[in-house]
């Protein structure tokens, strides 16, 4: 049997998303910034698109931004508000300590630049309190960006409460909600967010094309310069199959999210269940206050990667957070931060669901799962060290 | 999967002289937990012909360390010490087809794994080695190995 159980690394393009990107290859294939008619078909498909993520989001057409992907959107936002930050002589950035790279690379890169990053601690959870955010802004803080789920552990963040902090502080609001995107509700009026990205292909939507969202007057600083499409802010002929198809998958993802939501849920739980069963193995993250796709967890004893190939050869996709994996010497800067010592986040799973993913699929994986794991563990000096006592276990 | 090579896969997936040994003549472990690779190795030795005998391996690592680990027992059993110590990572890499770049530091580990027993077995029947014997000590930071 054949299992994609990675679906927080990227997804299948919806049957949806492609009927709605084919004809944009040939029948629709003018450029958008052109006069003529095939020029204005594109533009209008691209100006559909665009009223598509607004209404979703609770935005308006003039507030979204397309982009490459959700490392773009985020490399953006945080140098756009950075930069406004700066011309008001206020140059302090909050954030946490498990932001995707594209934030915590952008972040010290304006380190270098001579902005101040305070990086918020990882409560055992999983999920940063509005209390903390509260209590880090200072008369000079610019931005806070927190993740609106965390792509690793999968736990959702107080979006709505920090949103309120930050508007109550006068401080710009940023969230990379690349993982939430499509899967939880997202209301950017209510949730007082003033900047947001994400990225279609973690909602079945195709790789390549990103979405920023920025309140109207707050203005964007270019990372791209050239022609005048997105409004100046994004030079380059815009991905039209890309960015349609980006939309009749947010669209899809959107309407049936409840549904997929109470399908997914469900068999998340029986994962969960059934991989905390094996010994000296621990759920990372918060068991209820997680993406309805998202297992995470760690077994002692075992390095990831050699876990991930056996799984591979039994036909499971899967993630881990080894060093192994990343081609450094760490593992995981998530599950450090969630304060799991090396030799316990090197043997770390991620298993991420989507509403393609069947139920007999996750029994499959319970069945070969426990029986990889103690393959690996006879092997390994750790776990009989762990066994005879010479090493104590720490989960 | 395309990361490694078939020989690589292989010896992954159906390890040679994995295993304790509980009459082990010498016994070496390297690399460290918190890096995420330890090979620890158990060599047999024939006093008389200063011959390994037998060789085990029992590693925490990737898919790489296992797999180098594993040939690397392959490569020594049956071997005097002396040819046994002239084993190098080069070596194992290349009867393994290759490696990922960086993952040549598990040839090491598995070139160092060897020596660490060796050392082990000198250690305790009083024989003398020289420096080249000196092998990782399990800190990466200080380790100076180009890997």
């Amino acid at each position: 049997m054949n299992v994609y159980a990675d679906n927080a690394a990227t997804t299948a393009v919806s049957q949806a998303a492609l009927d709605a990107m084919l004809p944009c290859f040939q029948d629709i294939a003018g450029n958008p910034s052109s006069l003529h008619s095939p020029g204005q078909r594109a533009a209008e498909k691209l100006e559909e698109a665009r009223e598509i993520f607004a209404r979703r989001l609770h935005a308006s057409p003039r507030e979204i931004t397309f982009t490459s992907g959700g490392s773009e959107a985020d490399n953006q936002a945080l140098r756009s508000a950075a930069a406004l930050g700066a011309r008001k002589g206020k140059k302090h950035i909050v954030s946490t300590k498990f932001e995707h790279h594209a934030i915590l690379h952008t972040l010290t890169a304006l380190e270098r630049e001579g902005y101040e990053v305070t990086l918020l601690d990882i409560p055992p959870d999983g999920v940063v309190t509005a209390q903390q955010v509260k209590d880090a802004i200072r008369e000079d803080t610019c931005l806070v960006t927190v993740m609106f789920a965390n792509n690793e552990i999968g736990t959702i963040q107080p979006i709505a409460e920090i949103g309120a902090v930050c508007r109550e502080a006068g401080v710009l609001f940023h969230t990379d909600a690349v993982q939430a995107a499509g899967h939880l509700p997202i209301d950017v009026e209510e949730m007082k967010i003033d900047l947001l990205s994400l990225s279609a292909h973690k909602f079945h939507g195709p790789k390549g094309v990103g979405v920023l969202y920025v309140r109207r007057g707050i203005p964007l600083v270019n990372l791209i310069y050239g022609g005048a499409q997105e409004r100046g802010k994004r030079a380059g002929t815009e991905n039209i199959p890309g960015i349609v198809g980006a939309a009749a998958a947010f669209d899809e993802a959107c309407a049936n999210m409840e549904k997929n939501a109470a399908y997914l849920t469900p068999l998340r739980d029986k994962l969960i269940a059934g991989l905390t069963a094996i010994p000296h193995s621990i759920l990372n993250g918060d068991a209820q206050r997680r993406l309805p796709g998202n297992v995470n967890a760690c077994f002692e004893g075992i390095e990831g990667e050699s876990l991930l190939l056996l799984l591979d050869a039994k036909g499971i996709a899967a993630s881990s957070g080894s060093a192994c994996t990343s081609g450094s010497l760490d593992p995981s800067h998530v599950l450090l931060a969630l304060g799991r010592p090396h030799e316990v986040a090197h043997g770390s799973l991620r298993l991420s669901l989507s509403e393609y993913n069947k139920p007999e699929e996750i029994d499959y994986i319970l069945e070969v799962l426990p029986g990889i794991v103690q393959y690996l563990r006879d092997m390994s000096p750790v776990w009989d060290e762990l066994e005879q006592g010479q090493r104590p276990h720490i989960i | 999967m395309a990361l490694y090579s078939d020989k690589v896969m292989d010896h992954f997936q159906n390890p040679r002289n994995v295993g304790k040994m509980d009459d082990a003549d010498g016994i070496g472990e390297v690399g460290n937990a918190r890096c995420g690779d330890i090979m620890r190795m158990y060599i047999k030795v024939d006093p008389e012909s200063q011959t390994i005998t037998d060789v085990k391996f029992n590693t925490f690592g990737c898919g790489s360390a296992i797999a180098t680990s594993s040939m690397a027992t392959e490569l020594i059993k049956g071997k005097p010490i002396s040819q046994a110590l002239q084993l190098s990572n080069k070596a194992v890499v290349e009867a393994l087809d290759g490696l990922p770049a960086y993952k040549l530091h598990c040839s090491v580990l598995a070139e160092e794994a060897v020596k660490a027993a060796v050392k082990d077995y000198y250690d305790k029947n009083g024989i003398a080695y020289g420096p080249e014997l000196q092998s990782c000590d399990g800190d990466c930071e200080s380790c100076g190995v180009e890997h």
